[in-house]
Order: C-alpha cells, then structure tokens, then sequence
C-alpha cells in the first residue's frame, strides 16, 4: 500500500478499528506502566509491607496490650486494635502512592502528559492510577492480615473478611487524594501536608487505639467523618462480630462507597481538565 | 489529489480571554512533509495539540485522517505519532522500557512492541543504550528517543513540535538526517520551528504563523520568490550610523530593512548593489551577499526577526 496513493477513508477505516480496542482495554494498557514503575521500588514496597505491621504488632502487642489487660469491646485488646491497624495500614500506603506518584505523573516526568497523546483517554490514565495503588494496597492489607494471624489477633477464619474492608478504605483514601493531587500545580510542600495534617490525625482520632467513645463529645465528629473510623468500625464488625445496630453498619458501608465513588469520579474530571487544557 | 490528512478550518483557540490560535486554515496531504514557521508564542505547540487531537478547540473545523477528533479522540491517536515540545520520557524507566511501556499504551502485542522497540532503538542509533537511564542521555539523544517512541505504532502522521530547538549543530544534523529517511519512506511530517534552515530543509510546504494567524503560505522557495528578493545584501556601519547610512543607500534594490545591528537590501543581484554601494562612496564595516531565506520573509511579513 503506497502511503500517498492511499484515500482518506482507509486511513479513516484503520483508525476506528485501532481507537476501538483502546477505548475497551486502555485503562488495563496504562495500568501497566503504573505496575512497571512500582516495579523499580519493589523491594522497598516488599519491605515496607512486612515490616509497618511487625513493628506495630512488636510495639502494641507486646508492650500495650500487655498493660492494658482488660477487654476493650469484650475481646483482647489485640483483638480490638487489628481490624484498625489493618485499615490504617491500607489507608496510609494508598495515600502515600497517591501523592508524589501522581504529582510525578503531572510534574516532574510528566508521564501522563505522555500518555495522553497516545489513545488513552484522561479518564483511562487515572483509573490506571487506582489499579496501580489497588495493586500496591491489596497485598499490603494481605501480608499485614498474615502477621495479625501469627500475632493471634484475629478470632476466627471469617475475620479474613477484614482484608475487605481494609483494602476498601484504601482505595477511598486513594480516590480522595489522588483528586487533590491531580490539581496541584505547584509543589509547595502539599503532600507532606496532606500525610501529616490529614492523614496522621484521621489515625489517631478515628477509634484506632480506643474506642470513639473515649473521646469527649467535641472531638467525636473526627470520627464520623473519617473514612478510617467507619472502616475500622466495619472490620470490628467483621474480624469479631462487635455488636453494634444493623443500621450502623449499613452507614459504615455507604459512607465508604460514597466516598470513593465522588473522588474517583473528582479525579477522572480533573485529569480530563488538566490533560486536554 | 489525495484527500487531505489533516483538514483545519477557522481553527481557533483561546485560553479564557487570550487567543492563542486565530482561524487558522489549512490542509495537509498524505506524504507531504508540512511546516509551522514562527516566533515563540505564535501558537504553533496550541495548533499541534489541537492536531494531535489533545487540546480541545474552541470553534473551527477540524479532521485528522477523515476524523474528528472532538468524537474520535482516541481513534485518531492510535495513528498519530507525537513529539512534544519538550521531551517527556519517563526517567523512572531504561530507554528501552520507554518504547515498550509506549506500544502498550496502544494496546500493540508484547512481541510486535518488543521487536519494533529494537528496530526503532536501532534506527534511532540508541540500540547500544538500551538499557541506559534516561537521564544519561545526551539532550539529541533523548530527542531521537522521543521520535523513536512516537514511531512505536507506525503512525501515519507525525507531529513534531520545534524538534531540534537546544540542540547543538551536530546533533541538529542527526536528526534532520533521521527526519529526512522518515519522510522518504512516505511518512506524513508535520513540524514547528522557529528555524528557518530547519523549515528549508524539512518541509515541502509550509505557513508563517504570528500570533496565532497565518501570514503566508508556500513552498520555501515560492515563499522567497514572493516576499524577498532572490539575494540580500547584509551592510554593518555600527549602530550610531545605521539610520544616516540608510538615507545615502536610498534607491538601491527593491526595498531596504534596518535592523538594529544591520542595513539589510533586498536585491535581485546582490554583486551589483554592492557596486552601486561603493560607487556612491559609502562606506561600510563590513558587506555580505547571500541567498534570501525565510527569515527574510518573515522579517518581510512582520518587521521583526524570528529568532529575537
Ligand atoms: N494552557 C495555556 N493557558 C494559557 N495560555 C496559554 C496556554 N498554552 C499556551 N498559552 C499561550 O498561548 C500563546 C501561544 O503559545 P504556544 O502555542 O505555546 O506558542 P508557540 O508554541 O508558538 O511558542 C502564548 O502566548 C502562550 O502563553
Ligand atoms: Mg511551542
């Protein structure tokens, strides 16, 4: 086929049969670059994932938990604390692959820049985004499930669903934050911003190492809007059966899949904006 | 003829208040090699990623490859090739790794991206650093890594946004060379530059743009037989004489510029305005007679030079 000689409509043909399989699979495609970039911290992330829940289980099992010999909840204080740690873990290590990753993305390499002028669509590169983080949070939540196994905090086979909620919260926390990053333009020290200002204090105030109750009523509201506390609340429910009414949990549930829901559709919208400025 | 692969009419664009691109109007056929001639700030990178169907426009026609890309977006992509102003390769990547994370993004099988990746590697005379770091990369190499990634899908249009503005002669003249067998084997280039050598060599055909207009459209050579003379004669009296020098040189060649270090005469024969220069008894500092180029059209459309 000579180039010149060709018409418009075999161009035209061609094209529409190359778009149709991106449009199918190109958030898949995209999705490998994001595994591949991972790939080159890959020991670091490993590391990490082992070593975030030996320490805490070290510190808390073996030394709080010691000194706090009475039930929390009705259950060991092991017990208690797991399902949080759990979800906070997830929460932390989504929020830290959505922050600089992303910025990298946009700023320093300007990797989805690149990415948009082959045929993915803005939305496609950041739903890659959330399978990249989904493919750091989740075995992140398993291997820290494993450890809570060895540390006997968990009560039964069924407290396995936990790693459920976990990862749920994860991608909560990854949609959110990913839609803020996606509008930063400048790096003025956000980032650190967001883990320490946003994310710490949501780990502290959010019935991780107590229950919500504990704290007085002014401070309660930290709670309920934490996605950490309706997670972690949600994985008590699931790891040991804590009793709480039926409506509770159903609120834990939505208000976790509402909030995903409104920040991945947020960071879909604002990189179409950035990408197609 | 050929229907047009790029098709643009009253193509606008503007960034709130500020028109970037003014109705802009042109076509591109298939094999032709076209060029976006203009100072910075022209509006040539907003029209390139409005031709690689990226940038929205405001108002206009447009179609690439018979489409548009308001619908089909990603459908005219998968054929484009893309060379953005400035190298975006991803540096937590080897060079390598480039190519083949790039050819997925078109959804293109392992095995094809990977045997084309050592082609393009090899083309693009980087096959010894492929497994380098971007970052070690000299600033024409990473250019010829960008071109090489943008030719991962074969694509049938190449867009190349000022592709070798900071590069030094040598490698300048590496890449034309790359862009000149690109452009044999019947590849479509469409190419900025505030280069007029560049423009001369690469393009067939191509349109002078300011601030977001086109002032003139034509094959380099068309263009200098309409807005220059065929010769230039380039006189230097020092700065603080320039303007005096001007009134004695009154009537020589078809029209005379002064710039701020130069006394430019536009001549059919520029031997014979010399002549006539020193037999008046002028006397400059230096004289040159050279071929017309485009920067002489450029400088003819709108006073000014093109790269201030
Ligand atoms: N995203 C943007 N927002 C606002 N103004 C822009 C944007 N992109 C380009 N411009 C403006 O549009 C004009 C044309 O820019 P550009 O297309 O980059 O010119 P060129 O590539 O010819 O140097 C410039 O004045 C530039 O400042
Ligand atoms: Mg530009």
């Amino acid at each position: 086929m000579t180039v010149t000689g060709t018409s418009e409509v075999d161009y035209r043909a061609e094209a529409l049969e190359a778009g149709a399989r991106v449009r199918r699979f190109g958030s898949w495609y995209a999705a490998e670059h994001r595994l591949r970039s991972m790939r080159a911290f890959g020991l670091t992330l490993v590391l990490l994932a082992f070593a975030n829940p030996l320490l805490y289980l070290l510190s808390l099992g073996l030394g709080l938990a010691s000194l706090i010999s009475s039930d929390v909840n009705g259950v060991s204080y092991l017990t208690f604390v797991a399902p949080a740690l759990l979800a906070s873990a997830a929460l932390t290590g989504a929020a830290e692959e959505s922050t600089y990753p992303v910025l990298t993305g946009f700023k320093f390499n300007a990797v989805f820049f690149s990415m948009a002028a082959s045929p993915l669509a803005p939305k496609q590169i950041a739903n890659a985004v959330f399978v990249g983080t989904a493919a750091r949070v989740v075995p992140t939540v398993v291997v820290y499930y494993g450890i809570l196994v060895l540390f006997q905090a968990v009560p039964s086979p069924f407290s396995a669903l936990t790693i459920l909620s976990a990862s749920l919260v994860g991608m909560v926390a990854a949609a959110l934050v990913t839609w803020y990053t996606a509008t930063v333009t400048e790096d003025k020290g956000q980032m650190a911003v967001i883990m320490r200002f946003i994310i710490m204090p949501m780990f502290l105030f959010s019935g991780t190492f107590f229950p919500l109750a504990q704290l007085p009523l002014y401070l309660q509201w930290i709670g309920w809007i934490s996605p950490l506390w309706h997670a972690s609340e949600l994985g008590r429910v699931l790891s040991y059966g804590m009793a709480e009414p039926a409506w509770l949990t159903a609120t834990h549930v939505a208000v976790l899949v509402v909030l995903l829901v409104i920040g991945w559709v947020g960071a879909r919208r604002v990189f179409h904006r950035r990408l197609t400025a | 003829m050929p229907a047009p692969v790029i098709s643009a009419r009253n193509l606008r664009k503007t960034y709130k208040e500020f028109v970037a691109v003014d109705e802009l109007s042109f076509e591109v056929t298939a094999g032709e090699s076209f060029g976006l001639l203009g100072p910075n700030g022209a509006g040539k990178s907003t029209t390139m990623r409005m031709l690689g169907a990226v940038s929205e426009r405001t108002s206009g026609d447009l179609q690439i490859l018979g489409l548009d890309p308001n619908d089909h977006g990603p459908e005219i992509r998968s054929r484009l090739g893309v060379v953005p102003q400035a190298d975006n390769l991803d540096s937590e990547l080897r060079v390598r790794e480039n190519l083949l994370v790039y050819g997925r993004y078109f959804g293109i099988p392992r095995a094809v991206v990977a045997r084309r990746a050592d082609e393009l590697l090899e083309f693009a005379q980087l096959a010894d650093r492929a497994k380098a770091r971007v970052d070690e990369l000299s600033g024409g190499m990473k250019r010829r890594l960008t071109i090489a990634r943008a030719l991962v899908n074969e694509p049938r249009i190449l867009l190349l946004d000022e592709p070798t503005t900071g590069l030094d002669p040598q490698a300048r003249h590496v890449l034309w060379d790359r862009l000149f067998r690109l452009k044999e084997q019947g590849t479509t280039l469409v190419l900025t530059t505030h280069y007029m050598d560049e423009a001369e060599q690469l393009c067939d055909r191509l349109v002078v743009v300011d601030k977001g207009v086109i002032l003139a459209e034509g094959s380099p050579a068309s263009l200098i037989r309409e807005y220059s003379s065929r010769e230039v004669l380039e006189l230097r009296f020092g700065s603080d004489r320039n303007a005096d020098a001007v009134t004695a040189l009154a009537g020589i060649g078809d029209r005379i510029e002064t710039l701020p270090d130069r006394v430019l005469i536009f001549a059919a024969d520029g031997e014979s305005a010399l002549e006539e220069v020193s037999r008046r008894g002028i006397e400059s500092i230096t004289s040159l007679v050279r071929r017309s180029s485009l920067e002489d059209v450029f400088l003819r459309l709108t006073g000014r030079t093109l790269v201030e």
